[in-house]
C-alpha cells in the first residue's frame, strides 16, 4: 500500500484503525522526500529525527485514546514563514539563514495539538513577494508535474510538497492568491480562509491586512478538515476573528440544487488562456447538472485590485520587514564601520531583487508627499472593490471563476518582467483585499498535461458555501473518472 | 535692540503607571537586568503581534477629560517607520490621524495672572528600548525593559511665552496626571519628558517665526536654562542678519548649551500609516462618562475640603495639596488616627524641613502613612516626648521604620512615673544648689537649667511636664 | 514612460528603506519603480471621491488585553538569535559620537 498516495483522511482513519502506525506514516514520507527532494526541492528544512520521536509520542496518545482526530498521526510540511520553536525557519531569505523562533504559530500549534506530525519548512518566494517560488534564496522549486515548470508562488514548496507526495498536507498563507495559485499550478486543493479566521500570531508578515494561513491538500474534505483543525479565535491576534460555525467539515454535501453562482464577465478576458476558459466553463456546466444556477454578470472593477493591492501589499511590507536590520535576529554583514552602513550593508545583501523592489516601492508610495496619492487613493480603491464584491454576493451564493490566467509558465520566463507577472494574479487579489474566502480546485489539464485550477470565491464567513460547492464539483469529476 | 517675544510649545511624554506594557504582558517595573522585562511582541520578532492594553486607552481619557479635551470616539493607530536599535520593530506604534483626545487646555497663573494653555492633541505611543554606551567595546549595547511601555504624548498650542509660563504649565499638567493617579511624573527618572518647540519674533508681529525643537531636557531647571540659551541663540542669529533653521537640537545641560542633531540618514519623513495589526478604537458615549464619574478629587476640591472638614489653614492645605503624594500621606494617615491637624503639624514642620535639607521632592517620600499615624498616637498617647517623637520621625522618614518597634529598640518611652521622676529631681536640687538659689532670688531661668538637668539624667525620656511640676513643688 | 524616477529620488528612498544599491541596481530600481507607478496611476481613472479609506476590511473594533502581567524574565530566549551580544543585551555599533 502506497501510504503516501492516500489523502490526509484516509491516511488518519488507517492510522486510527491501527492498520498503520504513525511512525510508517512519516516514514513513507521521507521516503518520498529522499526520492523526490533532489529534483523539486520542496522543502527548506527537514526535521526527520524530531518527526520519528513526535510520532512515537502521538502513536501513544492515539494508544491511549487521547488523540482522536481525523488528522493524528497525519504528516505534514509547513510553509517556511510559519514560526516554528526550535527549527530554523527562514522566509526562503538570506536575512533569516539562522534564525531559529523561540515559539510557535498559533495555526501550527493547532495542527500539533491536533496530532499532526510536522516533516519540515516547505520553500517559497522570498518573503511570500512572488509568484513562482523562484525568488527563494535556497533555489527555486519544480513543478511536480513537468519540472521545467514553476509550480506557481509563494507557497510553491506547499503545493509541489503535496503534488509530488513528499507529506499528506501543507499549510500555505495567502496574500495576493500565494495558496491558490501554486494549487492550481499543482493540481491541487488549496484555500484561503476569511481573513480572521486563522490566526496570524508567528506568520512571518508580509502584508499584514492580507495576510491569511490556509491549507494545501489532496481534496476538498481535506482542506475542510484542515481548516477545521486550524482555525480558531485568537487573543494574541487582534484581527482574529470569533465566529461561531468552526465546523467546516459539515459542508462536505454533495448537493448544489438551486446554488446561485456568478461568473463575472470581466474575468473572461483577452489574456485568460483559452483552454483554462474551457475548464472554469466545463466546471460552470458540471454545477449546473448538479442543480445550480449559473449565470455569468459584471463584477466590474477587476484590473484596479492589481495596482491597488501592489501599493498597499508593499507600503505594509516595507514596514513589516524594516525589523530586518542585524540587530536581534538573522544575517548581519560581516564588514562594517558605524550603525547605518551595517544597516544598509546588512539589508542589501540579506533581501533579494524582488523583495528590496518592493521594500522600495512601499517606502516611496508612504513617503512624504505621495501618502494620499497612492496610499489613500489605494485604500479607497480596495473600499470599492469591497463594494462590488458585496453588491455580488447579493444576487449570488458564490463566485466561480478562473485562479491564474494560464497554467504554470516556465522557469525562468516570468521575473524579468515585473508587471506580467503581477498581472497573473488578476483573479486571486481582489480576494485578498476584500478579505473574503476562496478555493482552488483542480479542473482539468491543458494540452501541456499541466493542471487548471479552478476558483471558487464565497461571501465573507461563508466559507462552507465554497465547501459545499467545491465538493459538489470534485465528486463530478470522481465519477466521470469511474 | 528690537524687542523680541519668545513662542513656545511643548511636546510632553508621560509614561503610564500601568502594570504592564501597551501591547504585551510585559512588567513595566523599573530597573532589572537588560532584556528581563521582554517578550516576542516588544523585541520585535517576526510573527509576533500587538495587542492593546486597555487601560492604557483608560488612563489617556482620564487625563484627557482632566484638560478638557474631545474625545476621539473612533481613534486609531498608526505606524511611525524609521530605523534606530532602541526601536526593535523599526517602527513605532504611535498615533498620527485620529490621537484620542483633541482641542483641549489648562489654565495656569504665573504672578498673578491666569492664562489658558491650549492643548492640540494626546495621543497613545509605546516607549523605545534604552541604549547603554558601553566603553570597553566602543559599542552600543540594547536593553528592551522600556520597550513597550505606554507614553502618552501631549501636545500643546504654541501658548507659551516665557518659561515661568512653562514650568506653570508643566506642574499643572504633571499634578493633574498625578492626582488621576496616571503616571508618577517623575522628570528625573524619565517618567515625565518635554521637548520644548521654540522661536522668536518681533514683539507685534502676526507671524511666528521658524521654530527649533529642543530635547533632552530633564528637570524644570534644564527647561528653563534651555529656553533662555535658545532665545538668545535665536535673536542672535536674527539680528545677525542670518536664518533660524528649523531643527531638532540636544540640550547639553553641563555647557548649557545646545547642538543640532543632524545626518543626512536621518530623513525625517516618517512614513506614516495606519497600523494594520491593531483594530480601531471605539469609545462610546457611555464609555467616556465611566471615565469621567472616576476622576478624582482634583487639588482645588480638595484643599477647599481640607480647610472645611478638618480646619487646615488655607496655606497648610494648599502646601499638602500641592502633591498628589503628600496628600495621600495626609489623608491615610488621619484615618488611622483621626487626627488631622496633628497630622498636618508633622506634614508641614518636620517632613517639609527633612524635604528641604535632603533636597528631595515630596514624591519621593517613602515612608508609610501608617508610621506617620503612629508617631502621633505615640506622642499624644505621652508614650514618647516631643524631642523622642522627631527622632522616631527622621527614622521614620529616612527607614520607613515601625515607630513602636523603633521606641521599644531604642527604649525611649517617656517616664511618667511620678516616684521615679520625684527621686530624680531631688537629686538635682541636691546637686545644684546655686541653681536653687538662684531660682529663689526671683531668676525665673533658673529653672529651665534644672529642667535640663533632670532631663539630661533621665537620658531625655522624662515627660517634661510632670518635671516641671514637680520641679516648682519641691522648691 | 510618465513617471521618470531620478537618481535623487532612488537615493532617498534608500536611506528611508535602508537599503543601498549598486549603480546596476539603481538604474534597474529607477525603470522598475517608474513602470510601476505609470502602472499604479491606472487608479486615477477611478473617482474615488467621498469613498473613505478601507483600512480594516472587517468592522471589528475594541480588541483589548486586561493589564495584567503574564509574561516573565525569557531574555536566553529573545537575546538567542542575536547576532552579537553582551551581558544579556543586544550589541550594535555605537549610536553616540
Amino acid at each position: 500500500m502506497d501510504l503516501m498516495s492516500l489523502t490526509a483522511v484516509e491516511l488518519g482513519r488507517k492510522i486510527k484503525a491501527k492498520e498503520v502506525t504513525v511512525r510508517e506514516a512519516v516514514l513513507a514520507a521521507y521516503d518520498k522526500i529522499d526520492e523526490k527532494e533532489a529534483e523539486l526541492n520542496c522543502y527548506v528544512t527537514t526535521t526527520k529525527e524530531a518527526a520519528l520521536a513526535k510520532a512515537d509520542e502521538v502513536q501513544a496518545k492515539i494508544d491511549a485514546g487521547e488523540l482522536t482526530g481525523p488528522l493524528a498521526g497525519v504528516p505534514v510540511a509547513i510553509k517556511d514563514n510559519m514560526c516554528t520553536k526550535g527549527v530554523l525557519t527562514t522566509c526562503s531569505s538570506k536575512i533569516l539563514e539562522n534564525f531559529v523562533p523561540t515559539f510557535t504559530a498559533e495555526a501550527v500549534i493547532n495542527l500539533e495539538k491536533a496530532g499532526a506530525v510536522i516533516l519540515g519548512k516547505t520553500n517559497m518566494d522570498e518573503f511570500a513577494m512572488g509568484s513562482t517560488t523562484e525568488t527563494s534564496h535556497y533555489g527555486a522549486t519544480k513543478n511536480p508535474w513537468n519540472t521545467k515548470h514553476v509550480p506557481g508562488g509563494s507557497s510553491g514548496g506547499s503545493a509541489a510538497a503535496v503534488a509530488a507526495e513528499e507529506c499528506s498536507f501543507a499549510l500555505g498563507s495567502d496574500t495576493g492568491g500565494s495558496i491558490r495559485q501554486p494549487s492550481s499550478y499543482c493540481g491541487v486543493t488549496g484555500m484561503k480562509p476569511t481573513y480572521g479566521t486563522v490566526s496570524r500570531y508567528g506568520l512571518i508578515a508580509y502584508g499584514s491586512s492580507l495576510d491569511q494561513i490556509g491549507p494545501i491538500a489532496r481534496d476538498v474534505t481535506d482542506c475542510a478538515t484542515i481548516l477545521e483543525a486550524i482555525a480558531s479565535y485568537d487573543p494574541k491576534d487582534s484581527t482574529s476573528i470569533k465566529r461561531d460555525d468552526y465546523d467546516f467539515t459539515s459542508a462536505l454535501v454533495d448537493d448544489v440544487k438551486g446554488m446561485k453562482i456568478g461568473i463575472p464577465k470581466d474575468y473572461l478576458i483577452e489574456g485568460l488562456n483559452p483552454e483554462v476558459k474551457d475548464a472554469i466553463m466545463n466546471a460552470a456546466h458540471k454545477l449546473e447538472e448538479k442543480g445550480a444556477v449559473v449565470e455569468e454578470f459584471d463584477l466590474s472593477l477587476v484590473e484596479y485590485a492589481i495596482p491597488a493591492y501592489y501599493v498597499i501589499a508593499c507600503a505594509e511590507a516595507s514596514s513589516n520587514l524594516a525589523r530586518f536590520d542585524g540587530v536581534k535576529y538573522g544575517y548581519r554583514t560581516p564588514e562594517y564601520n558605524e550603525l547605518h552602513e551595517m544597516y544598509k550593508k546588512t539589508r542589501s545583501e540579506g533581501f533579494g531583487p524582488e523583495v528590496k523592489r518592493r521594500i522600495m516601492l512601499g517606502s516611496f508610495v508612504l513617503s512624504s508627499g505621495y501618502y494620499d496619492a497612492y496610499y489613500l487613493k489605494a485604500l479607497r480603491t480596495k473600499a470599492l472593490i469591497k463594494q462590488a464584491f458585496d453588491k455580488a454576493f447579493s444576487k449570488y451564493d458564490i463566485i466561480l471563476g478562473p485562479v491564474a490566467p494560464t497554467t504554470a509558465p516556465e522557469i525562468g520566463s516570468s521575473l524579468a518582467d515585473p508587471i506580467k507577472m503581477y498581472l497573473g494574479d488578476i483573479y486571486t487579489i481582489s480576494v485578498n483585499l476584500a478579505g473574503l474566502p476562496g478555493i482552488s480546485v483542480p479542473g482539468g489539464f491543458d494540452s501541456k498535461v499541466l493542471p487548471i485550477g479552478v476558483q471558487m470565491i464565497g461571501n465573507c464567513f461563508e466559507e462552507k458555501k465554497i465547501i459545499r460547492a467545491a465538493y459538489a464539483f470534485e465528486q463530478s469529476l470522481k465519477a466521470e473518472r469511474i | 535692540m528690537r524687542e523680541y517675544e519668545t513662542v513656545i510649545g511643548l511636546e510632553v511624554h508621560v509614561e503610564l503607571a500601568t502594570k504592564t506594557k501597551i501591547f504585551c504582558g510585559c512588567s513595566t517595573a523599573f530597573g532589572g537586568a537588560p532584556n528581563t522585562h521582554t517578550c516576542p511582541v516588544c523585541t520585535g520578532m517576526p510573527g509576533s503581534l500587538p495587542v492593546l492594553n486597555k487601560q492604557v486607552v483608560e488612563y489617556a481619557m482620564a487625563v484627557g477629560l482632566a484638560t478638557n479635551c474631545a474625545i476621539t470616539q473612533n481613534c486609531k493607530f498608526d505606524r511611525k517607520n524609521y530605523f534606530y536599535p532602541d526601536n526593535p520593530q523599526n517602527y513605532q506604534i504611535s498615533q498620527l490621524y485620529y490621537p484620542i483626545c483633541r482641542n483641549g487646555h489648562v489654565d495656569i497663573e504665573v504672578d498673578g495672572v491666569k492664562k489658558s494653555i491650549g492643548i492640540h492633541e494626546i495621543h497613545m505611543e509605546e516607549d523605545a528600548g534604552k541604549l547603554i554606551h558601553d566603553e570597553w567595546e566602543d559599542c552600543s549595547l540594547v536593553d528592551f525593559n522600556r520597550s513597550g511601555v505606554p507614553l502618552i504624548e501631549i501636545v500643546s498650542e504654541p501658548d507659551m511665552r516665557s518659561a515661568e509660563e512653562v514650568i506653570a504649565y508643566l506642574e499643572k499638567l504633571r499634578m493633574t496626571i498625578q492626582y488621576l493617579g496616571a503616571s508618577d511624573c517623575k522628570m528625573q527618572e524619565g517618567s515625565m519628558r518635554a521637548d520644548v518647540n521654540i522661536s522668536v519674533r518681533e514683539v507685534g508681529a502676526s507671524e511666528f517665526g521658524t521654530r527649533t525643537e529642543m530635547k533632552n531636557l530633564n528637570s524644570f531647571k534644564s527647561i528653563a536654562r534651555a529656553i533662555e540659551g535658545e532665545r538668545n541663540r535665536q535673536i542672535e542669529l536674527i539680528e545677525d542678519g542670518k536664518k533660524v533653521v528649523q531643527e531638532t537640537r540636544r540640550w547639553d545641560d553641563s555647557k548649557e548649551s545646545s547642538y543640532a542633531m543632524r545626518s543626512k540618514e536621518d530623513a525625517q519623513d516618517y512614513r506614516y500609516f495606519p497600523e494594520p495589526d491593531l483594530v480601531p478604537i471605539v469609545i462610546s458615549d457611555e464609555w467616556i462618562a465611566r471615565v469621567k464619574s472616576q476622576q478624582p478629587e482634583f487639588r482645588e476640591e480638595k484643599k477647599a475640603r481640607y480647610q472645611e472638614e478638618f480646619g487646615l489653614p488655607e496655606y497648610d492645605a494648599d502646601i499638602i495639596t500641592g502633591t498628589k503624594h503628600l496628600a495621600d500621606i495626609f489623608e491615610e494617615a488621619t484615618k488611622i488616627c483621626g487626627k488631622p491637624k496633628k497630622v498636618s503639624n508633622w506634614i508641614m514642620g518636620e517632613t517639609m524641613r527633612l524635604l528641604k535639607e535632603k533636597e528631595m521632592d515630596p514624591e519621593d517620600i517613602t515612608f508609610a502613612p501608617e508610621n506617620l499615624a503612629k508617631i502621633v498616637n505615640l506622642a499624644d498617647a505621652g508614650t514618647i516626648n516631643n524631642t523622642a517623637a522627631k527622632e522616631v520621625f527622621e527614622a521614620v522618614f529616612n527607614d520607613n521604620v515601625d515607630p513602636d518597634v523603633y521606641v521599644e529598640e531604642h527604649k525611649m518611652k517617656q517616664v511618667n512615673d511620678e516616684g521615679a521622676l520625684r527621686e530624680a529631681i531631688e537629686k538635682v536640687i541636691a546637686e545644684n544648689p546655686q541653681s536653687v538659689d538662684d531660682y529663689h532670688n526671683g531668676k525665673e531661668k533658673a529653672i529651665g537649667f534644672l529642667v535640663g538637668q533632670t532631663m539630661k539624667a533621665m537620658k531625655g525620656k522624662a515627660n517634661p511636664a510632670m518635671v516641671n511640676q514637680i520641679l516648682k513643688e519641691l522648691l | 514612460m510618465a513617471n521618470i524616477i531620478s537618481d535623487e529620488t532612488i537615493d532617498y528612498v534608500g536611506i528611508l528603506a535602508k537599503l543601498e544599491l549598486s549603480p546596476e541596481e539603481k538604474e534597474e530600481a529607477k525603470k522598475d519603480m517608474g513602470r510601476m507607478l505609470d502602472y499604479v496611476d491606472m487608479l486615477n481613472e477611478l473617482d474615488t471621491s467621498g469613498v473613505e479609506p478601507m483600512s480594516h476590511v472587517f468592522p471589528v473594533n475594541n480588541v483589548f488585553r486586561e493589564d495584567v502581567v503574564t509574561n516573565g524574565d525569557d531574555r536566553d530566549n529573545i537575546t538567542a538569535n542575536a547576532p552579537q551580544k553582551k551581558d544579556g543585551a543586544f550589541m550594535v555599533p555605537k549610536t553616540f559620537v
